[in-house]
């Protein structure tokens, strides 16, 4: 996805990194996205960034409160490009999950671990996240650490997020019908690049990000967009 | 056993009260032990409840508990082996030895099967013992001869088997009825006829192990069998006695890791890794200090296990000191010697069928799920879920024909059950406007639908509405996936009702 992240205005956009590589990371590490309850841009986030190449399985451990947050993740609503095997796991508590997620990651052909915990249980604290970003490292698995209600608190996480829902683009065929999604993603923390705000639009079919601009008006968002 | 056990468990029970322990089988509940009133009524085990009932109608049941009765006799399987080593459970209610070379230990082989008889009704069963030189043989002599207490000596063993009707061999009943209806009731008259017209028509007989020939061969020592005797349980453990008390706990470490290290040879040689250890330290006033460590893979390494305590030894309160220390595995597991690579150690973690049982292991199986995809439109069924449990193909399944057949967008969560949502104003047939959901107003900018998804009618009640799908996006920008369930003046009920079914991106 990143790698993809070519379509942005750069005029528009004053945060924005000079160069791409710098919103690339290095490599697979563990990132801590902040959402909504209600609200699954969050998960579309998450997945946008984890690479189409190979078929290792997703896992995705959700603490069971995150299950009425958000509801369960659904296979058939994957981006096509990312079809593979889901390996889903409830936990009763966030120890659990967080346990779940450390065992996960030392497994290297997964293709990506996603863990949900809903607000600040006890058991998330520094040592916790620094281990799964430690273990993501080590083993090389993009970690992504979902938090729904939650309290940016001390994290090990090397980037922090705030994810939200944007209204979409226009519809290619139907103008009354919802777009691409667009994101808000407020990086507000991060170990290896400038913190910033974007607004992007997910284009599912190519598994690829479009910038548009965070306050633009939408007449001339339709005029540059592939989309108008 | 199982209905002396029950007993044992219901002391004021009426005897003369013809009474059944019952199981749940494939066609309905049968009888599992009967007592010795409802044995006279005519009730006999196997025989479905029904059927007993209605020749023994004052019949009183309890169901059995065959998961405790195997427990039980596996307990007890052990328990016999003062009288030898090798003894093993046979079927739900036997006991097998094998004692050749101990009945001289009890002053010889009447003097041990009284022994045993007068053991079995100290701990409240009534045994049928026989002894024989074979397997078969004994099995026959107590399952089906005369009195509790049989034996019979090599030279002797033909003639009294000959007496014992055909089921003793340890037949199958289809098997025993066949032979049966061919007239030979009796293990004598089997013996005695040409055995290839036999074996001709039970060549293809489904169970070879009950194939009466191969049976009758066994009983009369022809063919070897020996008896498979329980695995005896390794506990792993290594102990330490010092001379002097140890008031200082710094020295508690080098004596930790010495049982550490003898511990990991100890697994070494079994090929087992170390998943949870108890370290124990016996103070001289007779308490236990211990400390207890997991760790996430199985592990060899002393000094990683020493590691792992070293934290923790702090806690130990030495009082007036320790004088034996011991560190057991409480929990151990198959680890293969591990070559290394010739360069680095390349490949480090867990293969995913590890991981598959690390999470059982800690969580259960019922957490864990690899949705698969099956064919049926309606969301909630279109995935089912597979636990993994036959092996790991299931995870690398291709998407499912119908998923690519979709073409409509799915949402990427789906909640469990659907919620409602007050729609206050909708167009008619059409989207919803504005609804509440979580007691949220939200208004709606785009919508996109209906998709219609009909119930499934080879399945489903009559009753059941369709829903009308719509991909609908508020004000913010959330996306959701409702649905009306049912449209009006479909003669299914009220107006129809409003979902959240599921979010999108």
């Amino acid at each position: 996805m990143v790698e993809t992240l070519c379509r942005f205005r750069a005029a528009s956009l004053p945060t924005l990194p000079r160069s791409l590589n710098a919103f690339k990371p290095a490599a697979p590490t563990l990132q801590e996205l902040f959402a909504a309850p209600g609200d699954a841009a969050v998960s579309g986030w998450a997945l946008a960034q984890i690479k189409p190449q190979g078929d290792g399985p997703l896992y995705w451990v959700q603490e069971a409160r995150t299950l009425r947050d958000m509801g369960r993740v659904f296979a058939h609503g994957l981006p096509p490009v990312l079809r593979r095997p889901i390996l889903h796991v409830v936990t009763r508590n966030a120890k659990d999950a967080l346990w779940a997620m450390e065992e996960g990651l030392k497994c290297s052909s997964l293709s990506g671990v996603i863990g949900e915990l809903h607000g600040d249980p006890q058991a998330l604290d520094f040592t916790a996240t620094r281990r799964l970003a430690v273990a993501a490292e080590r083993y090389g698995v993009p970690a992504f650490l979902v938090r729904t209600n939650g309290q940016a608190d001390l994290s090990g996480a090397r980037r922090r997020w705030r994810v939200e829902s944007r209204p979409s683009l226009p519809h290619l065929y139907d103008p009354k019908a919802p777009g691409p999604s667009v994101w808000s993603l407020d990086l507000f923390r991060a170990r290896d690049m400038q913190p910033g705000q974007w607004d992007a639009a997910y284009d599912r079919a190519a598994h690829h990000l479009n910038l548009v601009p965070a306050n633009g008006d939408g007449a001339v968002a339709q005029s540059t967009s592939r989309y108008g | 056993m199982a209905m002396e056990r029950w007993r044992k468990a219901h002391l004021d029970t009426d005897d003369a009260q013809p009474f059944a322990l019952v199981n749940e089988g494939p066609h309905g509940v049968i009888l599992g032990a009967v007592n010795d009133a409802a044995r006279d009524g005519g009730a006999k085990p196997s025989q479905r409840l029904t059927d007993a009932r209605a020749i023994c109608p004052s019949l009183a049941i309890d169901f059995g508990d065959q998961a405790g009765d195997a427990r039980q006799l596996t307990r007890l399987a052990r328990w016999a082996q003062r009288w030898s080593p090798w003894s093993a459970v046979d079927g739900v209610d036997g006991l097998l030895l094998d004692t050749t070379g101990s009945d001289h230990c009890f002053g010889g082989e009447a003097a041990m099967l009284e022994d045993m008889r007068t053991s079995f009704g100290a701990l409240g069963f009534t045994a049928r013992i026989a002894a024989a030189p074979t397997i078969g043989a004994a099995w026959a002599l107590a399952h089906y001869g005369k009195g509790n207490l049989a034996s019979t000596e090599p030279s002797t063993l033909k003639r009294i088997l000959a007496q014992l009707p055909i089921e003793s061999l340890r037949i199958d009943d289809k098997a025993a009825l066949l032979l049966r209806r061919l007239g030979l009731k009796t293990i004598g008259s089997l013996a005695d006829i040409p055995t290839t017209a036999l074996a001709r028509r039970f060549r293809k007989h489904g169970n070879q192990l009950a194939n009466p020939l191969q049976r009758l061969q066994q009983a009369l020592g022809n063919t070897p069998e020996v008896v498979e005797p329980l695995a005896p349980k390794t506990i792993y453990r290594a102990t330490q006695r010092v001379v002097e008390p140890v008031q200082y706990v710094a020295i508690v470490e080098p004596i930790l890791a010495d049982l550490a290290s003898r511990l990991c040879s100890d697994l070494e040689s079994a090929q087992r890794g170390l998943r949870r250890v108890r370290f124990e330290a016996f103070r001289v006033d007779g308490h236990i200090a211990q400390l207890q460590v997991e760790t996430a893979a199985p592990v060899r390494a002393p000094d990683h296990i020493v590691r792992l305590f070293t934290e923790k030894l702090e806690r130990l309160d030495a009082g007036f000191g320790f004088d034996t220390f011991a560190l057991t595995a409480l929990w151990h597991e198959a680890m293969d010697a591990h070559q290394k690579g010739l360069e680095e150690d390349e490949v480090e973690g867990i293969t995913l069928p590890h991981l598959l049982d690390r999470l059982r292991a800690r969580l259960g199986h019922g957490s864990i799920a690899l949705p698969t995809p099956y064919a049926s439109h309606i969301p909630e069924r279109s995935l089912v879920r597979s636990s993994g449990q036959d092996g790991i193909p299931s995870l690398s399944c291709a998407p499912s024909p119908t998923q690519a057949a979709t073409t409509q967008e799915r949402p990427i969560r789906l909640f469990d059950y659907p919620e409602p949502v007050t729609v206050i104003y909708a167009t008619p047939d059409g989207p919803p406007r504005r609804f509440r959901w979580r007691r949220r107003l939200h208004d709606v900018a785009k919508a996109q639908g209906p998709e219609r998804i009909a119930p499934e009618w080879w399945r489903e009640k009559s009753t059941v509405r369709l829903r009308d799908y719509y991909k609908v996006e508020d004000q913010a920008g959330r996306r959701f996936w409702m649905y009306r369930n049912g449209v009006i003046d479909d003669g299914r009920g009220a107006p129809p009702d409003w979902f959240m079914h599921g979010l999108f991106a």
